[in-house]
């Protein structure tokens, strides 16, 4: 469903990523992890469409479409959904008006007809339970004074709503409280289908406890240096990574 | 929170009220001579005495009226041109410019829409004001200014029925003169500045509302203003009182087609609010604001201020400017009754190489005295903009307090945006605060907004709206729907 093969991006003239090959298929869950600095949130930044990164060499495919063709909203009609490290307040932008452009530009794209302000509010409301997401936060300017936690709780929330098919989830798990994370990882384990993949990026083994990723994958440098299944996970969580760093050294 | 910065009373009031110096005007003659051609409705360019007295006989006015036009038109001569606003622009030829012109109908005026020049009616429709529509729809009175004759006024059945005064200030000064003369000029005095002084000598009509005591006003009152033949300056004046208890929600709305010569636009606005009255002004400004290059657009410099004269009496400015190459407009509030209060609220946008510095002025005389100013502006393009406020805490105004919050957003790289605020304490008992933001559109916002399926371009608009929200709040529900539509339309374009 999504290929990357040999991806090369710069920031402000700097090679971030190094040569990037992963593929991810429908219904699975990817998580990778790695040093501070190593170049996840710029690969999710990538994938998304953000503008500053460029891309010297390798390409992402997605359904059979070169995505980095794509404008940021067309990837996001096509099903791809970025959750922010760090979201953006906007000031005096309703969260559910956002929302509702946001849904309905997509049906638009999908030539469905929009939802009218009645079936909106109604699956909004089904979503911010499943998030336990309080309702004043759906008439609230978007993140504007959120916590920490409640902005990524936002995230996944939005995640629901929009029903993405490949869902980037960049390290959701930090700034939630304990609860909080119990309560949004159910919410993702939740929207998992076989159709929708999730890429969630993340420091602690902690997430990977309530949502099992089928595939991990340690980032370092630029590159993939190791994958594995969940193991591997539990593996860094005790000895870091020092020793695959070792290891792709002796390797090479 | 910027630094404010406290000045003398004279600094904004005489830069606002103009200096005086006799020059050019006073010695200048005119020469061409003065072509007496009543058929044509439309006077040759031109300013002198001659031209003033051709206006008020013109539209029947009783001698006071006319006294009252040349002793402004003499003093005017006296004064000249302010150049103290943070705006750029060729010197007016006042000489070139015509200062009557009546539209071509050749009735004196309809009695009902059907009696309206379809032409104009249809151009209406065009601009998605529809004034059939109007009628049925929100119950709004429309009063269409078209060039500077009244040509429409409706339902004015239902409100003579309240007691409320609505027609065109022409009209007034025929059917109400003691009223007309009672209150003309009592708010901005004829020589108050450059361009009130001018208006005064040369204002052919406008709106005149009288809401008597107690009565609130059955429905908003709304005029649409309108330019079209060319070359001609609009000086409209128009003048609200509300007796004591009485309240009014009026609703000027303006816009103008394209045209390539730069047009002067120079409107005087008294308000007057006796004990316990409250008027709310809402003025959606979309003029020709000129093309990419600067070329063309209207000069809107605009005198409005109210007089809060009655004890717990309420004045309300909401102003969406958008349009217009220049503006120049401080909507003021004199807080002379005790527990006055004073409000202004403010969304301007400048883009391409359009200039606006506005603000107001909110001169607190009476005890606990409260004014609010909110005012946000937006440039985007190569716009320019400035906030110029006046706070003036006067001695007797015990307890008066003052909030104040000006923000800017910036849109692209080659705008500007600038604040002036002058701040005058003379009573230690005053409250002042004072909050000001300079923003960005930020990448990461546009970029979020996109990850979740808005286009660049709506995600501006969303942006804009929501930084304007606290002042479309304040508009009425039908106006705020065509101001958003109007960011909409006066953004297009103005990313990337
Ligand atoms: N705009 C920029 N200008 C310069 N350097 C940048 C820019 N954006 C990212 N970088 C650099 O790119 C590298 C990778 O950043 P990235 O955010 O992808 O790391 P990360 O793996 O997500 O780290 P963390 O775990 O701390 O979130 C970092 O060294 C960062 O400083
Ligand atoms: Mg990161």
């Amino acid at each position: 469903m999504l290929k990357i093969e040999n991806l090369h991006a710069s920031v402000a003239g700097k090679e971030i990523l190094k040569g990037i090959n992963l593929t991810i298929g429908a219904g699975e869950v990817h998580a990778i992890m790695g040093p501070n600095g190593s170049g996840k949130s710029t690969l999710a930044n990538v994938i998304a469409g953000r503008d500053g990164y460029e891309v010297t060499a390798g390409s992402v495919t997605y359904h059979g479409k070169d995505l980095l063709a794509m404008k940021p909203e067309e990837r996001a009609w096509e099903g791809v959904f970025l959750a922010f490290q760090y979201p953006v307040e906007i000031p005096g932008v309703n969260n559910t008006y956002m929302l509702k452009a946001g849904v309905n530009a997509k049906r638009k794209h999908q030539g469905e007809q929009e939802l009218d302000a009645m079936e909106f509010m109604q699956m909004i409301r089904e979503k911010a339970k499943l998030v336990e997401l309080d309702q004043s936060f759906l008439s609230r300017g978007v993140n504007e004074g959120f916590s920490g936690g409640e902005k990524k709780r936002n995230e996944i929330f939005q995640m629901a709503v929009l029903e993405p098919s490949l869902a980037l989830l960049d390290e959701t798990d930090s700034g939630l409280d304990i609860d909080a994370l119990r309560v949004v990882a159910q919410g993702v384990n939740a929207l998992r289908n076989a159709e929708r993949s999730i890429v969630m990026v993340t420091h602690y083994q902690r997430l990977l406890d309530y949502i099992e990723p089928d595939f991990v994958h340690v980032l370092a440098d630029g590159k993939i240096l190791k994958s594995g299944d969940k193991h591997l996970a539990m593996e860094l969580e005790e000895r870091g990574y020092d020793w695959v760093k070792d290891e792709a050294a002796a390797a090479v | 929170m910027s630094d404010v910065k406290p000045t003398t009373k004279q600094e904004i009031v005489s830069g606002i009220e103009s200096d005086i110096k006799p020059e050019e005007f006073a010695n200048q003659e005119y020469e061409a001579g003065f072509v007496t051609d009543i058929d044509a409705d439309t006077l040759p360019p031109g300013l002198n005495e001659d031209v003033i007295r051709h206006i008020s006989a013109k539209k029947d006015e009783p001698e006071w009226l006319l006294n009252w036009r040349l002793e402004a038109f003499r003093h005017w001569l006296t004064m000249t041109e302010p150049h103290w606003a943070h705006v750029q622009y060729p010197p007016i030829d006042f000489q070139s410019i015509s200062y009557y012109s009546a539209p071509k109908s050749k009735e004196d005026g309809p009695k009902s829409l059907d009696e309206v020049d379809p032409k104009l009616v249809e151009t209406y429709e065009k601009l998605g004001i529809p004034l059939r529509e109007q009628e049925m729809l929100a119950g709004v009175a429309v009063d269409a200014v078209f060039d500077s004759v009244s040509v429409a006024t409706t339902f004015k059945g239902k409100l003579k029925e309240a007691g409320v005064i609505f027609c065109p200030i022409s009209e007034a000064v025929r059917e109400y003169p003691e009223l007309v003369r009672q209150y003309l000029g009592t708010v901005v005095p004829t020589g108050d500045n450059f361009y009130a002084a001018l208006n005064s000598a040369v204002f052919t009509d406008g709106s005149f509302v009288y809401i008597p005591k107690g009565v609130r006003c059955p429905m908003e009152l709304s005029t649409y203003f309108r330019i079209n033949a060319m070359n001609t300056g609009q000086f409209e004046r128009t003048m609200i009182i509300a007796d004591e208890g009485a309240y009014v929600s009026y609703l000027e709305g303006c816009t103008a087609p394209q045209r390539d010569e730069n047009q002067l636009h120079a409107a005087v606005v008294e308000l007057v609010a006796m004990d316990d009255a409250q008027i709310k002004y809402s003025t959606v400004q979309n003029w020709y604001p000129g093309d990419e290059n600067g070329v063309g657009g209207i000069y809107n410099f605009v005198t409005k201020r109210a007089d809060c004269r009655g004890d717990r009496s309420k004045v309300s400015w909401t102003q969406v400017e958008t349009g217009s190459a220049i503006t120049w407009k401080y909507p003021s509030c004199v807080l002379r009754g005790d527990d006055s209060v004073g409000e202004f609220y403010s969304v301007a946008l400048t883009k391409m190489r359009q200039e606006a510095d506005t603000g107001t002025k909110m001169i607190h005389i009476g005890k606990r005295t409260k004014s609010t100013i909110v005012s946000k502006g937006i440039a985007a393009g190569h716009g320019n903009q400035s906030y110029r406020g006046l706070v003036n805490i006067g001695k007797g105004a015990d307890g008066a307090r003052n909030y104040t919050q000006c923000d800017s957003l910036l849109i692209g790289d080659s705008c500007g945006a600038h604040t002036f605020p002058y701040v005058v304490v003379k009573n230690q008992t005053a409250t002042m605060e004072h909050e000001a933001t300079t923003s960005k559109i930020g990448e990461d916002q546009l970029f979020y907004c996109q990850s979740r399926g808005i286009s660049e371009e709506d995600a501006v608009n969303m942006i804009v709206n929501g930084f304007c929200k606290d002042v479309f709040n304040e508009l009425p529900m039908e106006f705020a729907v065509e101001a958003n539509r109007l960011m909409e339309v006066s953004l297009e374009g103005a990313v990337g």
